[in-house]
């Protein structure tokens, strides 16, 4: 699902806006340093082709219902990580502009769900790393799989998060993400069985494609520390600070109605259908109010005290879980960095 | 056969006439309508999620664009209409999560959760409205001339624009293909099979990269260097000034003072008095 800007908060928005801007910024450079001018061409090309293709709706069998192209990890594969980032992002551009899909802030969080993690992510780490130099009809396919099955599930996971913690919409962390997770995982076998399909189409008829888009890009120089480092220490920023920040001052309406009745607002029946949902609500909820759980009635001054630390809190989780994938991520790629520099460039 | 891809191939060319259109509007420099509409969504994004009353005024920018541009509001209602599902859905949860009441008017008791969606609403209809008007008062190579002027790496426009003008070509082309496959096709409205798919855009893939070939070698043949020169007449003038000036600090006025609460305040005030 595309990030809408209905559900998202500034911070968050720019934060993502920021880290966008930063990896288009540092493609576009490292385009440029290639001296490979034939691409100019063939991205813009291949951008619209996916644009078109992700128009076209095939039937899913058994289910009945159609699905579509994303095109993400397709264009990684022919393209290089680099080029197929712009590319990405440059067909969610005119979507956005064009058919209103999601909004011009949450298009930061939208290139990088899609771009970012297919590109940088997914394609490197998993279907690289399962296809090699030599791909065979096996590999394609569990490579693709995989890759498109984790990116999206990457993607739907960001999303979750972005949703959270903008607290826009009431939907606890752990409900929201019940809902997406799955709806994404058939998503991803849909997406990864196309593309396996489209790339050992292409391996048949004209395999000299692919291999020049598996040599043209050799991991060893995939510097992704840069991008990595600023992501980390914006969202730890964003998560923080900037959070600690949101929860000092009451809502308008919290604020005018604390002035009219005295209190935070009007408490609901105590028996029947709501009283039971609220119960469950309470104790389904991860993070009431992103606050730490308080057991038992608690006094509002030190609600908000607590508040202010919870949200904190809430955006330190999901820094850490950045950092934790950065971390991984850095991990695998000393492993590479180890074997990397050592090997010859391949003459395109 | 009214497809997804022919409805998006009729939007494009819709929203591209009337961003043609020739209103004191639209000849206004493109930097300074990219740079309001941005102010606006950020002030907009950054109310709280409880604010109805803050965001109502913020109504006054679509309203002046529709007006002043000579745009069609119904289309543009529509197509606001088409993408609201997954906003609505997950909006739809606050008033079942949210159940304290937290205001009363009269006999009715409007709880947080009601309030919250109502008010997301709002930021859905401004923030794609704003987007939508966006475009069709700017302009997509307008557009992409004031991100390169704005600081955009020079690939990255140049990637938007080679986009723009293959769109159309691809796009008649998978429609030619769809409309082959649907009179060959045994089922009634030409649905294409999850086998066949990937076949069909295979297809159309080897074809799209031998036309970058072709394209390539054209540019070639003119003295293409890699570089894309972008030419533009537009002046950044007083009326420009005027005009992000004017709407940009009204946008910040509004963030921060709640006006129809002021309004509602001393129409209360005189009336107890």
């Amino acid at each position: 699902m595309h990030m809408a800007d209905a559900l998202l908060s500034a911070p968050v928005g720019g934060v993502m806006w920021a880290a966008t801007a930063a990896t288009t910024i540092y493609c576009s450079t490292k385009i440029r340093q290639s001296l490979d001018d034939r691409k100019v061409p063939l991205m813009g090309v291949l951008a619209a082709f996916v644009f078109a293709a992700q128009m076209i709706n095939f039937t899913i069998p058994g289910t009945g219902s159609s699905g579509h192209l994303g095109g993400g990890l397709l264009l990684a594969i022919l393209l290089g990580p680099y080029a197929a980032f712009l590319a990405i992002a440059s067909v969610l551009v005119v979507q956005a502009l064009f058919f209103a899909d999601g909004g011009l802030l949450a298009l930061g969080c939208n290139i990088f769900h899609m771009g970012f993690i297919p590109c940088f992510l997914a394609y490197p780490l998993i279907y690289k790393k399962i296809v090699g130099n030599r791909p065979t009809g096996g590999r394609l396919l569990t490579g693709s799989l995989l890759a498109a099955v984790i990116g999206l599930q990457l993607g739907a996971f960001g999303v979750v998060l972005e949703t959270t913690l903008s607290g826009i919409s009431e939907l606890p962390f752990s409900t929201f993400l019940i809902m997406m997770q799955p709806i994404h995982l058939a998503i991803g076998i849909v997406e990864g069985l196309v593309t396996a399909g489209i790339v050992s189409f292409l391996w048949k008829a004209r395999p000299e494609i692919l291999n020049l888009a598996a040599t043209d890009q050799p991991l060893g120089t995939l510097h992704l520390k840069p991008v990595l480092i600023i992501l980390v220490l914006a969202t730890i920023f964003t998560g923080g600070f900037l959070s600690w920040y949101a929860s000092e001052h009451p809502d308008g309406l919290e604020w005018s109605m604390f002035k009219v009745t005295g209190g935070k607002g009007l408490a609901g029946p105590n028996n029947g259908v709501h009283h039971t949902l609220e119960g469950l609500q309470e104790k389904t909820a991860l993070m009431p109010e992103y606050g730490f759980r308080k057991s038992g009635t608690a006094d509002r001054q030190e609600k908000a005290a607590s508040g202010q630390l919870g949200t904190s809190v809430a955006g330190l989780v999901g820094s850490l879980l950045v950092l934790f994938l950065g971390l991984l991520l850095g991990l695998l790629l000393k492993k590479r960095g180890s074997t990397g520099p050592g090997q010859p460039h391949p003459q395109a | 056969m009214s497809t997804k891809i022919d409805r998006a191939y009729y939007d494009i060319g819709r929203l591209d006439t009337l961003a043609a259109g020739d209103t004191p509007l639209h000849r206004l420099d493109p930097r300074a309508k990219l740079l309001t509409t941005m102010v606006f969504i950020f002030c907009v994004v950054s109310c709280g999620r409880y604010e109805i009353t803050r965001l109502l005024p913020f109504f006054l920018y679509p309203a002046v664009l529709i007006g002043l541009g000579n745009l069609p509001l119904g289309y543009l209602l529509k197509k606001l209409l088409l993408v609201s599902p997954f906003v609505l859905f997950i909006g739809i949860f606050n008033p079942w999560l949210d159940r304290a009441t937290m205001l009363q008017l009269g006999p009715l008791a409007l709880s947080g959760g009601w309030i919250s969606f109502f008010s997301l609403l709002l930021r859905f209809t401004l923030t794609i409205g704003a987007a939508l008007l966006l475009i069709a008062t700017t302009g997509f190579t307008a557009i992409c001339m004031t991100l390169e002027k704005l600081g955009a790496p020079k690939i990255f426009t140049v990637q938007l624009l080679l986009l723009y003008r293959y769109l159309f070509i691809l796009i008649e082309e998978a429609i030619r293909m769809m409309r082959a496959h649907a009179l060959r096709s045994f089922s009634p409205r030409g649905r294409i099979s999850f086998r066949v798919f990937p076949q069909m855009l295979g297809n159309l893939l080897l074809r799209t990269l031998d036309r970058a070939q072709r394209i390539h070698m054209a540019m070639l043949s003119r003295a293409f260097n890699g570089e894309i020169k972008i030419v533009r007449k537009f002046r950044f003038g007083s009326r420009e000034v005027l005009f992000l000036g004017g709407f940009g600090g009204l946008f910040i006025v509004l963030r921060f003072t709640d006006v129809i609460e002021l309004l509602g305040r001393l129409v209360l005030g005189t009336v107890t008095k």
